[in-house]
């Protein structure tokens, strides 16, 4: 997935001269996961820049670069690294188009690694999406495969507002697929439909995708139908889609590596609460990391929800 | 470094009236040069050679853990790991600076100066083969852990340093941090506070040249890192960072005044990184084989070893010696760490609050069920 999200760099900037990548290490380096490798020798250091290392300079800058004529796009090392980059977005990148009635605004992404499972040191791993996804006037993004995260990051680069991108860590060298080089975005605001299946919808995202889609490989040889959803735009949520989905089947299993409380699962359930409730045969089930701290290494796969966790969720809304 | 204060003009924008109203000087400390030779007036504990091989044996003690360390990860058996070679100057001379009652607020990659504290070699190996009992120090109880994120804990060290100022406790509390955690607000925070409040807090840059793939030069646009005292209102002086004697004297100093009351003090601590940024990085993406060999040869180890052999301090045999001893010492701490079993999921809860809330103990129950996967180091 890592050269998809490196691919995805180059044909923007290749073919709109106004986007500039900024960030930690994205030059020489290439990025600590190689995200960005390559770009600096082909487009020069204007257009690819290593940033003194400030979390809140990035942002900040970002800000300045997008409210006249750039379009950065701008990488966070680590997702645990970006809480001295809120102040800018929340106070300003997320509001510079709704507080001068669009006179100024800001086309940036701020891309970050999103999760644990790589046995990475401490603050590495968080998967803290909740805390973007309740920022009024930004989208949150997570792709699950490597051509969603061409397409979407693409769309996220085209997009005339603040895109955060969260990419998966474990997906990054997960998996391989071909993905052709086409300038092909793919539509923001829009879940995409994994599986289709007819006993249980299960929505989830980004690296949980793994976990769930073994669950529901499990769940076949036990002759139940699950329908998996890709979230993929955690904020705004794409409800018709979900709610269509348990208008279907019925039941609702939602799974997320993040913290529990308050987690964008909380959010979707709580809209097929408020838009599919007689549509429900059984109360909805989470499957969540816990409200902890993400331990380090040696117990973070304790800590990431487990394919048995799914399955047994999914038996639980099956059972009468 | 001397400020010059002087009125300031009445009409700035005139030409006429233009005149320099402030203007400062950085001075250089070196003590030990690169060929161990003592090229400034010794510090008193020079004299003591006991003391002297004291911090010697250190600096290898710490050298020998590295690699050790280093081997580790590279064979599966800790996790990402950010060496110390070529900080052994710098680290040892700031712990042996320091008093045991002081609190240091380390980055992470100070493993000689929490070695001289009394932080044990199994406790760094567990932070680092990811088990938070790694940071449950024996001793020193009070000082903080390892600050993975980047410049904070130089406000932490404020804190402590008001904390003792209103307890009215003769300690001290020192900061380190490095070339690049001085571009974060954080650190530029802490130096104001600690200047506008008088604190007895030493902030130690440890200059290594490199923040990952980017150099100093690329951080910033001033001359030196200590420089950046200037606008807090604080005394900054560069010290060579290869050399252990400079270092101690230098940090010994600044933390004397601090304790007596004299407020903060910024130094930068020349080195190099001669390893990459961590076990995850690669350095030859982004620099030369040609600066590191360099760099190399103004290491801080030849130096204190040619001075001890020309005091006739030091033999080869003594060298062998030592080195046997720290690698038996590392061996064993090396055997007790990878014999420690893995916590149990219990542990993601337990510490979390003084007491746990009922919602989390109904999912300490969940993770008991589902979790102690059988995954060691």
């Amino acid at each position: 997935m890592v050269e998809a999200v490196a691919m995805a760099h180059g044909w923007e900037m290749q073919h709109d001269p106004s986007v500039v990548v900024i960030g930690q290490d994205v030059g020489a380096n290439g990025g600590v996961f190689r995200a960005t490798a390559g770009l600096q020798a082909r487009f020069g250091t204007d257009r690819v820049q290593d940033t003194p290392l400030a979390e809140a300079t990035i942002a900040g800058m970002s800000v300045g670069m997008a409210t006249h004529g750039l379009k950065p796009v701008a990488e966070i090392q680590f997702m645990g690294f970006m809480y001295p980059a809120l102040d800018q977005i929340v106070n300003h990148m997320s509001r510079m188009r709704y507080r001068t009635r669009g006179r100024l605004t800001c086309p940036v992404v701020i891309r970050t690694p999103h999760g644990g499972g790589i046995h990475a040191p401490e603050h590495h791993s968080e998967s803290t999406e909740t805390m973007l996804c309740h920022i009024p006037g930004i989208r949150v993004v997570c792709p699950s495969s490597p051509a969603r995260a061409y397409g979407l990051l693409l769309a996220a680069i085209r997009d005339p507002d603040p895109v955060m991108f969260l990419e998966p860590v474990r997906l990054y060298r997960a998996m391989r697929q071909e993905v052709s080089d086409d300038g092909q975005a793919l539509p923001l605001d829009h879940c995409f439909i994994l599986r289709e299946g007819s006993d249980v919808t299960i929505v989830t995202w980004g690296a949980m995708t793994i976990e769930t889609l073994r669950a529901v490989g499990d769940l076949e040889s036990q002759g139940i139908s699950a329908e998996v959803i890709d979230l993929a735009t955690l904020s705004p949520i794409d409800g018709e889609t979900i709610l269509a989905s348990v208008a279907k089947t019925g039941r609702l299993v939602i799974v997320h590596e993040a913290a529990r409380n308050v987690g964008v699962g909380a959010e979707i359930a709580a809209l097929v609460a408020e838009h599919g409730l007689y549509d429900l045969r059984a109360p909805v089930q989470r499957v969540t990391g816990f409200d902890t701290i993400m331990p380090l290494f040696r117990l973070e796969h304790d800590y990431i929800p487990c394919v048995q966790r799914i399955v047994d969720a999914v038996q639980l809304t099956l059972t009468d | 470094m001397r400020i010059v204060l002087e009125a300031p003009p009445r009409k700035p924008w005139h030409n006429s009236h233009m005149r320099t109203v402030a203007e400062f000087k950085i001075d250089y400390k070196q003590i030990l040069d690169p060929r161990g030779e003592i090229v400034a007036p010794p510090p008193k504990f020079a004299a003591d050679r006991g003391e002297v091989l004291r911090m010697y044996q250190a600096m290898t003690r710490v050298r020998v853990f590295d690699a050790k360390a280093v081997n580790l990860q590279r064979t599966g058996q800790l996790g990402t790991y950010p060496s110390s070679l070529g900080h052994e100057a710098a680290h040892i001379g700031v712990g042996a600076a320091m008093q045991p009652e002081d609190v240091l607020a380390p980055v992470y990659r100070e493993f000689g100066t929490q070695l001289w504290r009394g932080v044990t070699m199994k406790e760094i190996l567990l932070y680092w083969g990811g088990d938070e009992r790694g940071n449950d120090f024996g001793r020193p109880k009070h000082d903080f852990a390892w600050c993975v994120p980047i410049a904070t804990q130089t406000l932490h060290a404020a804190g402590a340093a008001m904390a003792f100022k209103l307890r009215k406790e003769p300690r001290c509390a020192l900061a380190y941090i490095g070339d690049g955690g001085t571009s974060e607000g954080a650190f530029y925070e802490a130096l104001n506070l600690a200047g506008a409040r008088t604190l007895p807090v030493v902030f130690v840059i440890v200059n290594n040249g490199w923040a990952i793939s980017v150099p100093v030069a690329r951080q910033t646009a001033t001359q030196t890192l200590a420089q950046k005292a200037v606008a807090a209102g604080i005394p900054g002086i560069q010290v060579d960072g290869n050399d252990v004697f400079a270092v101690r004297e230098t940090v010994g100093e600044a933390l004397s005044a601090a304790r007596r009351g004299a407020g903060p003090c910024l130094i930068e601590a020349l080195t190099y990184r001669l390893s990459d940024h961590t076990t995850a990085d690669d350095a030859s993406r982004y620099r030369s084989p040609e600066e590191v060999k360099q760099a190399w040869a103004l290491e801080p180890l030849i130096r204190i070893r040619q001075y001890l052999r020309n005091i006739g301090a030091w033999t080869e045999s003594e060298e062998q010696t030592l080195l046997k001893d720290c690698t038996r010492e590392v061996d064993a701490a090396v055997n007790e760490y990878l014999n420690t079993p893995k916590q149990s999921t219990d542990a993601m809860f337990d510490t979390l609050f003084a007491e746990l809330p009922a919602h989390l103990r109904e999912q300490r129950a969940i993770a008991r069920k589902y979790g102690a996967k059988p995954r060691g180091h």
